[in-house]
């Protein structure tokens, strides 16, 4: 369970964006999540929330963008979209399909600010 | 006064501050010329007495450190300290992870001298380490033969950010009929060509091939780095 320190941190940031920016409130914060990132969307909305409480931040809402796993089968030659984590194969043609290219995120892609 | 709202991009990673830290520590390390490795498992799957074997077997040839992290105790690194290298315990308190902050503050006023291989043993846990990269070359999973051939497809995401899967506990897997065919077939489906080697901390078995492994990941980082 470390989704709390990851909401910590993401708390921090947006304070940090908050800061650079001058009197504004922040409505909202947009973040991609992908399953390979190593975070429960859950259990990150839930720490987000416990780690809003009684800050400035606390009306700030933490919207979440789920990012599919995406890889490149080598053999179709094409970005195919990966279902299961626990299969990491092309679903057309069955090759295993090392080559991740998103499922890894964890990033804010952008803010919601009233002024 | 009406108030707008209005949606502003921004790009960062959440965990930005960690990848820079373990950038840092890459270059640094990279400078150096060390070769640095880290372990994951979860609780009691033999990462201990797999990094005590392999430091023992690597101190003549090679100068070898070690930071091992656990919640409470230093009782890993008194064990790994058998080995006689430089062990340096880094308890976490209840964090569950290592982060690269750790990791740099572990190795302020104590990195040794000449080291040309530093082994990281992360706490016991197949979740959060996940998201930390602690600036390491090299990510190890290791998975003990009792703890069953399903752990990588219940734990896929530790599996997918490791570069080397270790199957440890060999000795016993007879006793517990350890079906290594499915647990390859699981670790390939979870992370496609990934290398896998048995290893048996007791008996010495496959601590041949893994050293022989390593070898060759160091020759190719020298070839690079030439």
């Amino acid at each position: 369970m470390h989704e709390l320190s990851i909401a910590m941190s993401l708390l921090s940031m947006i304070e940090e964006q908050v800061e650079a920016r001058g009197d504004v409130r922040v409505k909202a914060v947009h973040l991609k999540l992908g399953p390979l990132s190593g975070v429960v969307k859950k259990a990150l909305q839930s720490a987000y929330e416990m780690a809003c409480d009684g800050t400035a931040l606390q009306e700030c809402e933490l919207i979440i963008e789920d990012v599919p796993i995406t890889a490149l089968c080598p053999k179709c030659n094409q970005l195919r979209q990966i279902d299961s984590m626990q299969e990491i194969c092309c679903p057309v043609c069955g090759t295993p399909t090392p080559e991740i290219v998103t499922g890894r995120e964890l990033e804010v892609t952008g803010l919601e600010i009233c002024s | 006064m009406s108030t707008t709202t209005r949606l502003v991009e921004v790009r960062q990673k959440v965990l930005k501050q960690n990848d820079i830290v373990a950038r840092q520590l890459r270059t640094e390390f990279e400078k150096a010329e060390i070769y640095v490795i880290s372990l994951v498992s979860s609780p009691g799957s033999g990462k201990t007495a797999f990094l005590e074997r392999t430091l023992t077997l690597l101190r003549p040839h090679l100068n070898v450190a070690a930071l091992v992290g656990d919640l409470a105790t230093d009782n890993d690194a008194k064990r790994l300290a058998r080995s006689q290298v430089p062990v340096k315990q880094i308890v976490t308190g209840t964090v569950c992870h290592l982060e690269a902050e750790m990791i740099r503050t572990a190795l302020d006023g104590w990195m040794p001298e000449n080291l040309d291989l530093l082994f990281i043993e992360n706490v016991g846990n197949l979740v959060c380490p996940s998201s930390y990269d602690l600036g390491e070359n090299l990510r190890l999973v290791l998975m003990s033969v009792t703890e069953g051939e399903d752990k990588p497809l219940k734990y896929p995401t530790i599996f997918n950010t490791a570069d080397i899967a270790i199957i440890t506990k060999t000795d016993l897997a007879s006793a517990v009929e350890f079906d290594f065919a499915a647990a390859y077939r699981n670790i390939n489906a979870v992370r496609p060509g990934m290398k896998i080697l048995n290893v048996s901390s007791k008996t010495d078995e496959g601590l041949a091939p893994w050293l022989d492994a390593l070898e060759s990941r160091l020759a190719q980082r020298a070839a690079k780095i030439v």
